[in-house]
């Protein structure tokens, strides 16, 4: 098993989330998150006071699936989430020791 | 007496009360979230504070039987002899309770604008007893010059409708005096020190143009003519100067802000204020229009200069206020006011003297007393917080409480 992190554009996280559903991917967790890469941040300006504000937002979108599954959730992800400009985002790709369901105490494979 | 006057004032009393809550909302979206209670606060409690100072002896001070033309007497104290009949040298028409009721929303306001000079730093305590001090030494003796039967500016035949100097130049003035004494909030100019809620300040800014309309059209004392001309006056210059300052930002930085629109609409207000009873509808957008751009530039000018007048009180009231005091002086006719005076553009030349005059006077003792009265209270009281306060914020540290829990 891996958990694949997706550090995605907030108006992507639609079409990633809609894409994972029609390759069966039953579940994710996504959470509004701000940082910033190799895109920098932005400048605002307030009256006459400019600021360097550095963290973006984004979204992270979290799944975990089976061995065989990983390199389609991940092409999946670079698909819907790329529009080809800087600030597109990054995917982690992690390996799970263990999976296990609350409610049922499965586990592994049969606890995504 | 008239009960369509009495009526008309008593509604623009409660339109200018409103205004005070609406600043509170105007200055807390600038801040940043950990000071929003600790600046709304400073505003609203105002309400409680000067309309205490103002029936015990303020309205007497401002109001009362004239002393040597510079203050009034104590005559009136506790509203003794405020009776519900009218008194002649403010208005025939509306009993002299309901003009000094008026009048206390003007006095609650003025001192609560200078708050956001020091936003984000001063201490409660100290911020109480400052403010009335300062609206015993300052606000009620330039309030009795101006508008005070047997004031010596009014004598002179300055023209202030409805608080160009007395508000205005009078607090944004005492505003940079805090700046100055105060020093900048830790952190100035290397972190970010970002508005966390600009929809309550376009919020706050909308509450004040609402509530302008009793500050300005009141001020004529009744329901008449002039009035009217006083309201449309202020509405034209308050729209012209939204303009004019979006323009001015969308020139020199490129991008119209909302801020900047909230901001515009304040300047154009302050501007139009000594002006509105005295000038026409034409004139009153090019007071507007200038105001818009030369506050934007007063705003910029500050980060250059370095002073913390955190939320540009001296860039919108101070400078406002001249724009709209001194141009008074150009624009200003009997043809919408025979009560009034004419303008340079008008053939009276003198009138500019007068009114610059009045600027100064207004510029230089609110400027005196003021950094006094703040040098005073740091040497005893303390005028900021203590630095591990200021990082933790006004509402936890100075009122145990916060304005978002999530």
């Amino acid at each position: 098993m891996k958990k694949i992190e997706a550090i995605v554009q907030p108006f992507k996280v639609e079409p990633v989330k809609e894409a994972l559903h029609k390759i069966s991917v039953q579940g994710m967790t996504v959470t509004e998150v701000k940082g910033f890469g190799r895109q920098k941040g932005i400048r605002e300006v307030y009256r006459g006071m400019e600021y360097q504000v550095d963290f973006l937002p984004k979204v992270k979108i979290e799944v975990v699936a089976p061995e065989d599954k990983v390199k389609t959730v991940v092409e999946t992800i670079i698909q819907h989430a790329r529009t080809g400009r800087i600030g597109d985002g990054k995917i982690f790709v992690y390996p799970v020791e263990e999976v296990i369901r609350i409610r049922t105490g499965e586990t592994g494979d049969a606890a995504v | 007496m008239n009960p369509a006057d009495t009526a008309f004032v008593l509604v623009a009393a409660a339109l200018v009360m409103l205004m005070t809550p609406g600043l509170a909302l105007f200055y807390g979206g600038m801040v940043r979230s950990k000071n929003v209670l600790g600046t709304i606060m400073q505003n609203f409690v105002m309400l409680g504070v000067i309309s205490v100072q103002w029936a015990l002896f303020g309205y007497s001070l401002a109001f009362g039987p004239d002393l040597g033309h510079l203050i009034g007497s104590l005559d009136w104290v506790g509203l003794n002899g405020v009776s519900l009949e009218p008194f002649k040298a403010y208005s025939e028409t509306i009993p002299h309770q309901t003009f000094m009721i008026y009048q206390a929303m003007f006095a609650i306001i003025t001192p609560a604008l200078i708050t956001g000079a020091w936003a984000e730093r001063m201490k409660f305590s100290t911020f109480l007893v400052f403010m009335v001090l300062w609206a015993t030494l300052v606000y009620d003796p330039v309030a009795h010059w101006v508008w005070g039967d047997g004031g010596w500016l009014k004598n002179l035949g300055a023209l202030d409708f409805a608080g160009g100097t007395v508000v205005h130049i009078n607090a944004g003035i005492a505003a940079l005096a805090a700046a100055l004494v105060m020093g900048p909030r830790k952190g100035y100019g290397t972190e970010a020190m970002i508005p966390h809620n600009l929809p309550m300040t376009v919020l706050g800014a909308a509450l004040l143009w609402f509530g302008w309309f009793g500050f300005n059209a009141g001020s004529a004392l009744a329901a008449g003519a002039l009035a009217s001309s006083a309201f449309t006056a202020t509405h034209l210059a308050t729209a012209a100067a939204v303009l004019s300052w979006i323009g001015a930002e969308w020139i020199i930085r490129g991008k119209p802000t909302t801020l900047g629109a909230a901001s515009g609409a304040v300047a154009g207000l302050v501007a139009i204020t000594p002006a509105a009873g005295y000038v026409g509808p034409m004139s009153a957008i090019i007071i507007g229009l200038a105001a818009g751009i030369i506050c934007y530039l007063a705003v910029l000018a500050k980060v250059k200069l370095g002073y913390d007048d955190s939320l540009d009180v001296v860039g919108v009231h101070c400078v406002g206020g001249m724009v709209g005091a001194l141009l008074t002086g150009f624009f200003a006719t009997k043809l919408v006011n025979p009560a009034g005076g004419d303008g340079l553009f008008f053939g009276n030349p003198g009138q500019v003297g007068i009114q610059a005059l009045a600027v100064g006077v207004t510029l230089v003792y609110s400027f005196i007393i003021s950094y006094i009265l703040f040098k005073i209270l740091d040497a005893t009281m303390g005028l900021r917080v203590s630095t591990e306060e200021e990082v933790a914020g006004l509402d936890i540290s100075e009122h145990q409480e916060a304005g978002y829990s999530l």
